[in-house]
C-alpha cells in the first residue's frame, strides 16, 4: 500500500486479496452512524453483494445499482489491517458468526465506524451466502479498535 | 378437526377482541373449529408451543426464528406495512437527551417482549450499556413502563413503537423519545405448524383475500391491520438470519 498527500486528503492504492487493486482518495472525515438504523447487506459465498438496504446505500455513498454485483471489499478502509478480514473469512467459512468493529470507506473517501456481525446463510445444510448487519458502536470501542488496528498495521 | 391458534402477547390490549373476531372469521372460511388461546406471558406461551399445542401462531420475529428452525413451522403471511420497531423514551424533563447521556447503573423498565428488549439493548450499546451495568425491571404492559418513566422510577423505558403510539397524548407529552429504531425488515408473521402445511396455500389465500370484501376489511380493522402480504420462505430465512446477527 503506498500513500501520499496531506493529512486530511491522501491518495492510497488498496490491494485486494484477489490480486486487484484501486487508487482511492481518503478524506479524514467521519460520518456519524445514523441513530436507530441497521445497515444490512448480503453477499454470495465469494463476497459479491446481492442485497443492500437503504441505510447501506445512504452511508456508503454508492447507489443501489453501484453496490449490487460489487465485491464487499470496496468498503475496506486502508486503516483496517488485512488480518482483521482474514479472521472474518476464516470464521464465517467455518460456519460461525463473526463480530468486530470496522472502519468503512465511503465512496466520497470519508469513513464511518460500525459494529459488524456477519453470519453464514445456511440453506438445506449448505452455505449459500453471508448476511452482514452493522450497528452503531460506542466511542470507547472505536478508540480501542483504532489503537489495536494501528498496532496490527505496524506489525 | 379443531385447530389451535395463539397470538404473540405483545399486541395492544385494545385489539384483543379483534383477534377473537378474526378467529370466528377464519373458522367460517376454513369450515373448521379453531380454538384461540391468548397469553399474557411469553415464556408460558413458548412452553406450550414447544409442547406442540398449536397449529397456527401469529409470532413476534424472535419466536418466529424458533418456530421455523426448531419446530418446522412455515411463515405464510406478514401484516402489511407493520414492521416491529422499538422506542427508548425517558421523562420529558430528564437531563438525558440522547442514549449516550444514560450512565452505568441506569434503571430500565421493559415488558418481557423479546424483540423489543433485544433491539432496545442494541440501541444502548453506543452508551456502553448492557445487562451487566444496567438494572432492568420487567413489568406486564407498556402502560406500566410509561407509568414508571413518568414517576421517574425509570431512567428509560423500552416500548414497541406501535404500543408507544397508542399511549394517550397526555402520557406521550410527558415523555421524550431518545431513539427510535428504523429497521423495517423485522416484523410479526403468521406461521402454520408442520401438521397443517398441506392447508397452508388455502389459508394463505383466504388471508390475502381479506381486503377484497367488506367483512374481511372490518375484521382487519378490528385487529388494527391493513391486510396481509405473502411471506416467502427466503424472506423468512432472511429475517431469521438478520435476527441471528442481533443475538450475541
Amino acid at each position: 500500500m503506498s500513500e501520499h498527500g496531506s493529512n486530511d486528503v491522501r491518495d492510497v492504492v488498496i490491494k485486494y486479496y484477489d490480486g486487484t487493486s484501486r487508487t482511492v482518495t481518503i478524506v479524514d472525515h467521519e460520518v456519524p452512524y445514523p441513530e436507530g438504523k441497521l445497515i444490512v447487506s448480503r453477499t454470495d459465498t465469494k463476497g459479491i453483494i446481492t442485497h443492500a438496504n437503504q441505510a447501506f446505500v445512504d452511508m456508503s455513498g454508492y447507489s443501489q445499482d453501484e453496490l449490487i454485483g460489487q465485491n464487499h471489499y470496496i468498503l475496506r478502509h486502508p486503516d483496517m489491517p488485512t488480518v482483521a478480514f482474514t479472521g472474518l473469512w476464516e470464521t464465517i467459512e467455518a460456519g460461525n458468526k463473526w463480530h468486530g468493529y470496522v472502519k468503512n470507506l465511503r465512496k466520497d473517501g470519508a469513513y464511518y465506524w460500525v459494529k459488524a456481525t456477519v453470519i453464514p446463510n445456511i440453506r438445506n445444510g449448505k452455505v449459500v451466502g453471508y448476511t452482514s448487519v452493522r450497528r452503531k458502536p460506542s466511542r470507547s470501542k472505536i478508540s480501542e479498535s483504532e489503537a489495536l488496528y494501528k498496532t496490527l498495521m505496524e506489525a | 378437526m379443531t385447530l389451535n391458534l395463539t397470538v404473540s402477547p405483545d399486541f395492544a390490549p385494545d385489539h384483543i377482541s379483534g383477534w377473537f373476531i378474526f378467529n370466528t372469521w377464519l373458522q367460517r372460511k376454513l369450515g373448521s373449529g379453531i380454538h384461540l388461546e391468548l397469553y399474557d406471558c411469553f415464556d408460558k406461551q413458548r412452553e406450550d408451543i414447544k409442547a406442540g399445542n398449536f397449529d397456527l401462531v401469529y409470532a413476534n420475529p424472535f419466536d418466529a426464528s424458533m418456530l421455523v428452525r426448531e419446530l418446522g413451522f412455515k411463515a405464510i403471511v406478514r401484516p402489511i406495512a407493520k414492521p416491529d420497531e422499538t422506542i427508548i423514551a425517558t421523562h420529558a424533563e430528564s437531563d438525558v437527551n440522547s442514549v449516550e447521556d444514560l450512565q452505568p447503573g441506569s434503571s430500565l423498565y421493559a415488558t418481557d417482549d423479546p424483540d423489543v428488549n433485544r433491539i432496545g439493548m442494541i440501541m444502548l450499546e453506543p452508551a456502553d450499556l448492557d445487562q451487566s451495568n444496567t438494572e432492568t425491571t420487567t413489568v406486564d404492559s407498556y402502560v406500566i413502563v410509561a407509568k414508571n418513566v413518568l414517576n421517574k422510577s425509570a431512567d428509560a423505558g423500552f416500548f414497541l413503537k406501535d404500543a408507544y403510539e397508542e399511549l394517550s397524548e397526555l402520557i406521550r407529552k410527558q415523555m421524550k423519545v431518545l431513539v427510535s429504531s428504523e429497521i423495517s425488515v423485522v416484523h410479526h408473521t403468521l406461521l402454520v405448524g408442520p401438521k397443517l402445511q398441506q392447508f397452508a396455500p388455502q389459508i394463505q389465500q383466504h388471508l390475502l383475500d381479506m381486503t377484497a370484501d367488506e367483512k374481511g376489511r372490518g375484521v382487519l380493522e378490528s385487529m388494527n391491520l391493513e391486510g396481509w402480504e405473502v411471506m416467502s420462505e427466503e424472506e423468512t430465512e432472511f429475517m431469521i438470519d438478520l435476527i441471528d446477527t442481533l443475538i450475541d
